[in-house]
């Protein structure tokens, strides 16, 4: 597939900026800015950034608890987001969901989602949505592998496929269940088999390879638009740091985790832009630039900000009557 | 919407009928308004409370479900999102268990967790309790609006009569939030007074469906039928009883039930379902808090046995509350014994 030079700078911008907004977020993590937990998506920037570059601005997708890579290359704000990680007022869920459940519904973010699996059946009745109201909306939901053994896994994937629902399935296999190897925790080396037995398409990728998972997911969203049905995307991106930060892995290969590095989807894809000359070096240096501005508005945005109003943690239960 | 006067219509409705045509009145008026669950559309779900309905409204508005309900509580959630109202039929309450992460892990926590972004406006409909619909065993009879009513941003509504279930069932339908609507298979076939005209009852209101000087009776779900019958029967004995329905569990009408307890300064308490952790204990305690000096006496509960349902009927009976045991409560409140 051959990509205008435009395309391959969104994906550098997208990847790049999730790199960056991880690396900012794990150091005030580590400084004690950020509370709870970060699960950080560096390594897997290529999987959101390939699929949400090849969705329209209507379409939908449900994130994970290792979400913030989703919420970014599906367009939100940086400064919002690191507000929300921070605890403060202004971050998209007004500091009442955290890194977990950081989202923005008016950008077609249904939710990240604390509960592995958990946003599936969510995603699934989305897509079962648009179906009915009759729009042409694509919905792609992401989760890891580890939430392919979970029953909401199986009973989703069943239901899109009965009533061919336009909803892609985007497996970020990073090959653990925090300390749990997938290959002791699936006996399929191709994890992409299981989509045959729903009756669905199945492809594995190289979740590294931005453009492969573009071109995978492109195809599955042309096809459920197609109102075709779902389709099941697998990206192969071996998990390139602990389960949460601060986890030392203890239970892992150290061989298995240097592998992973020296792959790095980001320094591997901009040696490609470069030596194909899509993008010179100076214009990844003016991207870089960008983005470095963007993350430092985003500290300052979040570190400016106010934190809630004890009392607020009394409001938003319920919705008054619409 | 008025609330028309129950006293001058004549008309008689099953409960089960109340719900359908609550039902259908709603899903006439809005075409985003789904209900699905498992054989709802020619079986007319477990009980045959949706039948007709697929026959009116097709595979847009009533669906089967195959055997999923963690995906179909989740495929509610979905489909709210974009805009549909889903009435999500939980064949029998027992199951809903196998869907309790959609719904209290995401759907209840919906608006709050997310900052109010987004609402769920879902009913699940759950049919559940045992008494009169016999021997179904463990896993068919349970009583478990304690589950629900424990979950903060979840709605529960249990209508003890036809007319409540249809203008309460609206109100649920029409809420934006989740809300778990509890039937008693029981009742079903029994009929009351359900007046044409459209009229709505607005969650959090507790009903007097009786009143009476002598102590305060809270009851719901089945247990309404067992206390209106306990008053009557203790009415010759100089006992005039109270009887309070709360319709909505959470959040229920604490002021209603302050304002008789003020009156009457006896209370009794009626659930179905097993005593530990029910919602009478709250209702106990809360009355403890708020109206302690009114209390000439202890607050008592009637429950079910803390035991999971049993089958043969000689067993079940010893499981659940009865008229007997009621009437001994209340007497010995009243300090009649």
């Amino acid at each position: 597939m051959t990509l205008d030079k435009n395309k391959h700078a969104d994906f550098y911008k997208s990847m790049l900026r999730i790199r960056r907004f991880e690396e900012t977020a794990i150091e005030a993590f580590s400084a004690g800015k950020i509370p709870g937990f970060i699960h950080s998506y560096i390594g897997e920037e290529a999987i959101a950034s390939g699929v949400c570059g090849a969705l329209e601005p209507g379409d939908l997708i449900t994130g994970t608890h290792r979400g913030h890579g989703h919420c970014l290359a599906k367009g939100m704000r940086m400064d919002r987001m690191m507000a929300e990680l921070y605890g403060k007022a202004t971050g998209y869920n007004k500091g009442k969901g955290g890194s977990m459940h950081i989202s923005d519904f008016s950008c077609g973010v249904l939710g990240c989602n604390g509960i592995v699996a958990g946003g599936i059946g969510l995603a699934t009745g989305a897509a079962w949505g648009n179906q009915l109201q009759g729009n042409s909306r694509v919905v792609a939901c992401f989760f890891g592998d580890g939430a392919m053994n979970r029953g909401s896994f199986h009973e989703a994937v069943n239901m899109a496929s009965i009533w061919s629902l336009p909803v892609v399935y985007v497996v970020e296999a990073n090959g653990w269940g925090i300390s749990f190897s997938t290959r002791n925790a699936i006996n399929l080396v191709d994890l992409s088999e299981r989509a045959k037995a729903y009756g669905i398409p199945g492809v594995s990728v190289d979740g590294y390879d931005v453009m492969a998972v573009y071109e995978a997911a492109k195809a599955a969203i042309e096809r459920a638009r197609r109102g075709e049905g779902p389709s099941m995307v697998v990206c192969n991106a071996p998990r390139m740091r602990g389960h949460e930060e601060g986890d030392p892995q203890t239970y892992r290969p150290k061989d298995d985790i240097d592998k992973a590095k020296k792959n790095d989807p980001i320094k591997r894809y901009s040696e490609f832009l470069v030596a194909q000359s899509i993008l010179s070096k100076d214009e990844l240096k003016a991207i870089k630039q960008q983005v470095e501005e963007e993350v430092a508005q985003a500290i300052k945005f979040a570190d400016e900000s106010p934190y809630p109003n004890p009392e607020e943690a009394l409001q938003d239960l319920f919705v008054e009557e619409k | 919407m008025s609330m028309p006067d129950k006293d001058i219509s004549t008309r008689k409705l099953s409960y089960l009928m109340a719900i359908r045509e609550a039902m259908q009145e709603e899903m006439r008026r809005d075409k985003n308004v789904i209900l699905f669950g498992e054989d709802v559309e020619r079986h007319g779900g477990g009980f045959g409370v949706s039948k007709e309905l697929w026959e009116e409204f097709g595979d847009q508005q009533v669906r089967n479900m195959p055997i999923s309900e963690n995906c179909m509580a989740g495929l509610a959630l979905g489909a709210a999102m974009t805009g549909c109202r889903p009435i999500l039929e939980f064949m029998f309450m027992d199951f809903s268990a196998l869907a309790i992460d959609q719904i209290c892990n995401e759907a209840a926590k919906i608006h709050y967790m997310y900052g109010g972004q987004t609402n769920a406006p879902i009913v699940y409909r759950c049919p559940q309790g045992g008494l009169s619909y016999k021997s179904a065993g463990a896993h068919h009879s349970q009583s478990l609006e304690a589950w629900y009513v424990h979950v903060p941003g979840l709605k529960v509504v249990f209508p003890g009569t036809p007319y409540d279930a249809k203008g309460l069932l609206k109100a649920a339908i029409c809420d934006p939030n989740p809300v778990v609507f509890i039937e008693h298979k029981a009742l079903y076939n029994n009929e009351g007074i359900v007046p044409e005209d459209e009229y709505i009852i607005p969650l959090g209101k507790a009903d007097v469906k009786r009143t009476g000087s002598s102590i305060t009776v809270i009851a719901y779900g089945y247990m309404l039928q067992f206390a209106l019958e306990a008053a009557e029967k203790l009415m010759p004995e100089g006992i005039d009883v109270e009887i309070i329905d709360p319709r909505t569990l959470n959040p229920f009408d604490e002021e209603c039930f302050f304002e008789s307890v003020r009156k009457t300064h006896r209370v009794v308490l009626i659930q179905e379902a097993c005593r530990t952790g029910g919602v009478t204990a709250e209702w106990g305690m809360r009355i403890e808090e708020e109206c302690f000096d009114w209390l000439d006496a202890p607050i008592v509960r009637v429950a079910g046995e803390d035991v999971p349902i049993p089958y043969a009927q000689s067993l079940e009976e010893k499981v659940w509350p009865n008229i007997s045991k009621i009437i001994a409560a209340i007497k010995n409140v009243c300090y009649f014994n």
